[in-house]
């Protein structure tokens, strides 16, 4: 039987308690447990740090099968792990795609095997992402990768017909679609935003009606068809007054933010570096602004990093020939306490839920985005928010360096991530 | 002026001036019986080519022939976006040759920006168009050609265009030489009128120093200079237009409307011209029309920026590269 006693830690931000860890599940909660229940623990001295539950990324790109140059399910994990994530989903656009029960079977054998961090695949929606025939759904959710959350993330599903049999489809079984929302002649040739810096800088834009127009047909068919359905990576102000208005009516819609559009704006672009360049693309000051209030009230359900990575060669050229995407796992929880928390926005425990319990409800992620609770399954992660530091992707767990966030401080670090109760993430390393 | 010269708003004043005046020495060499200087002699210049030019290219080869610099020219097929040898390995491969400038041409907007400042390599850039970002060199090339039709070649020494009044019509969401002539007849104090169908002008314009009208008629009779773009056909296929014949119906260049232009203005044209699309042969063939004589301006032009970029009255063995200091 192992022990562990985290002492004097916030939890979710709140006063110092002490948390006791037995062997996979945390045993007792409260001030002071020097109780023989305590006794033989390994004792962590917390000293105030923030305690949350395990983190719950539900847009995460691990890359396997197929592209394991920029990631695999093992360096993404341990990503995962050391951004204090204890569960991610994996999207479907691997080679092969995530569209049938071997694939998907394959990469959550891969996550359990590995032991950093839960892996959930996500099963694409159609077959090979082409939008035009769908994918097995019931054949993944019945695998042994119990799959519940279906995209095509990085293709639109574009076609109405399809979202809305998709859509009516997974109500069998529970599940959800998430929809990257980009209407694909809207962006033909798109690079940036499309907006004020675009028209400068020569670049195609990328129109906000383009992921709103897509965005207001989905929660309008899932209201027709009576299902839910989740947006992927909404970055612009439109989208958010389009969600606010599906939920009033009581549309079963749910909507994620990235961290870097709750940061960064296509301003950044005129360096021309495609280290900024992403899809959905930076918007505008006035965007981010819109998504920060939308997630403080609830609009926006939850943050998910959206890590993409891509190897130096596909970054280290011209704006026009790079990759769209950013590593996101591991500077997260600082780009989120910089913009939410320490702007008042949010508190810890508002941080918790939209980065562990809303996700994991969302996703059906079992024994995830629990409360730190007597009983409950120990999936938790330690945080020194007093910390400040420069973002240095060479100390990175991923293998991609792809970050906007190099040399820019940041507030906020992970010092200890439990997975089952056993540490995967110690006094700020891998274990 | 600064080391590279990537984009028309980078220049100030004084240094489109100094340009436009370098340049008014440079046309005289055209005159003498052996058109060569020799002030970039054991100077090496690279035209990197990633995208089919014709005319941009065999302009910039005279201007540095003319300053006796050994040129190199690298036509790459295709453009590095087609995978293959990227622009990075093109860039060290010229580095490790020992270039002393870069004239470059591609395709992807950004790609002379990146080239500049990547630490790829060391020699100064110069932007010879960009995707549909900049072409600062025609934009001083017209701005040359406008200075001496309107003022004068001698009389315009030390002048700007202040005032004037300069429209610039078609296809402004394309184009890389409307941004860069914006950009610097701006600073050179004209005032710039933009006219296209709305579907062929970028959203984010009104940023931009300059107005927009759609109606090509009531802007002409104002107009000191009338630029007219290409408009490729293919833009028809993509719907900004419904066909040629309303293009060039509400947007094209007659005889009619160049008669509603004071009688001093000028018809140009950056080429190579599209004609029965936006200007008919009538008027490109007119005495009113600067085509060719904007093509014979380029070369000066392209020798003035290279004289000016690399420092042409420094002996030909320059000191060594490290010495560069960068002006970032």
């Amino acid at each position: 039987m192992s022990k562990i006693l985290i002492r004097g830690a916030k939890v979710l931000g709140g006063e110092p308690q002490d948390v006791l860890i037995t062997d996979e599940t945390i045993t007792a909660v409260g001030t002071d447990l020097t109780v023989s229940s305590a006794e033989g623990a390994q004792v962590i001295e917390a000293d105030g740090k923030i305690l949350l539950p395990g983190l719950v990324d539900l847009h995460t790109h691990l890359r396997e099968p197929g592209r394991e140059d920029s990631e695999t399910v093992l360096t993404g994990t341990r990503a995962a792990a050391s951004g204090g994530y204890t569960a991610v989903f994996a999207m479907a656009n691997t080679f092969p795609v995530a569209d049938t029960a071997g694939v998907v079977e394959q990469v959550y054998r891969l996550g359990q095997e590995h032991g950093y961090c839960d892996v959930q695949p996500i099963g694409a929606v159609t077959v090979g992402l082409e939008g035009k025939k769908l994918a097995e759904l019931g054949a993944m959710h019945e695998s042994a990768a119990g799959v519940t959350v279906f995209s095509d993330d990085g293709k639109c599903v574009d076609d109405a017909v399809i979202m809305r049999r998709a859509l009516e489809y997974v109500k069998a079984f529970g599940g959800v679609v998430a929809q990257h929302a980009q209407e694909p002649r809207l962006t033909e040739g798109a690079q940036m935003n499309e907006g004020v810096v675009s028209a400068e800088l020569g670049l195609g834009g990328w129109p906000a009606v383009a992921e709103e127009s897509i965005i207001a047909r989905d929660v309008l068919l899932a209201e027709h068809v009576g299902s839910r359905v989740h947006i992927c990576h909404l970055s612009t102000a439109g989208s958010v007054e389009i969600v606010r208005w599906a939920k009033s009516r009581g549309i079963d819609v749910t909507a994620e933010v990235t961290p870097h559009h709750l940061l960064l704006t296509d301003e950044l672009v005129r360096t021309y570096n495609p280290v900024y360049k992403v899809n959905p693309p930076l918007r505008t000051e006035r965007d981010v602004m819109a998504l920060r209030e939308a997630l403080a009230d609830g609009t926006i359900d939850i943050v998910a990093t959206d890590h993409a990575p891509h190897p130096h060669e596909d970054k280290d050229c011209e704006w026009a020939a790079a990759a769209m995407g950013m590593v996101g796992l591991e500077t997260a929880l600082s780009v989120v306490q910089r913009t939410m928390v320490d702007t008042g926005l949010l508190t810890w425990a508002d941080v918790a839920d939209r980065m562990s319990f809303a996700p994991a409800r969302i996703g059906q992620a079992t024994g995830h985005g629990r409360p730190i609770s007597a009983g409950e399954p120990a999936n938790l992660t330690l945080v020194d928010s007093a910390y400040r530091g420069e973002v240095d992707p060479a100390g990175f767990a991923s293998r991609s360096r792809n970050t906007p966030y190099e040399g820019r401080e940041l507030p906020g670090r992970i010092t200890h991530t439990f997975l089952r109760g056993r540490a995967t993430v110690v006094d700020g390393k891998l274990a | 002026m600064k080391r590279h010269l990537i984009s028309a708003a980078d220049l100030t004043r004084d240094d489109a001036v100094l340009i436009l005046d370098t340049a008014e020495e440079m046309a005289r060499v055209a005159d003498r019986p052996i058109k060569k200087l020799p002030t970039l002699r054991g100077r090496t210049v690279c035209n990197l080519f990633f995208e089919d030019s014709t005319r941009t290219r065999i302009s910039f080869e005279a201007a540095e022939k003319r300053l006796s610099a050994d040129v190199i020219n690298f036509a790459a097929k295709g453009s590095s976006v087609s995978k293959g040898e990227s622009l990075k390995d093109t860039a060290q491969t010229l580095e490790a040759m020992g270039v002393d400038a870069v004239v470059i041409r591609h395709s992807a907007s950004g790609a002379p920006y990146r080239l500049a400042t990547s630490g790829w390599i060391d020699a100064p850039v110069i932007n010879a168009g960009d995707g549909t970002h900049q072409h600062p060199t025609q934009a001083l090339l017209d701005a040359f050609t406008m200075r001496r039709r309107l003022i004068g070649p001698d009389a315009g020494l030390g002048q700007d265009l202040g005032g004037r009044r300069i429209t610039i019509v078609g296809d402004v969401l394309h184009s890389r030489v409307a941004r860069s002539n914006v950009d610097l007849l701006h600073t050179l104090g004209a005032e710039v009128t933009l006219v296209a169908p709305p579907t062929l002008v970028p959203v984010g314009v009104e940023t931009w120093p300059c107005e927009v009208s759609y109606d090509l008629d009531s802007v002409l009779p104002k107009s000191d200079a009338v630029m007219m773009l290409r408009v490729q056909r293919e833009r028809m296929n993509a719907a900004f237009f419904p066909t040629e014949r309303e293009y060039s119906r509400r947007y094209g260049l007659d005889g009619d409307r160049m008669a509603r232009m004071p009688e001093h203005a000028l018809v140009m044209h950056p080429g190579p011209m599209v004609r029965g699309m936006e200007i008919t042969a009538e008027v490109a063939d007119s005495g009113r029309c600067t085509a060719v004589e904007q093509v014979a301006n380029g070369v000066s032009i392209r020798m003035a920026v290279l004289y000016l970029l690399l420092g042409g009255n420094e002996p030909a063995v320059s000191s060594p590269r490290t010495d560069r200091t960068e002006e970032k």
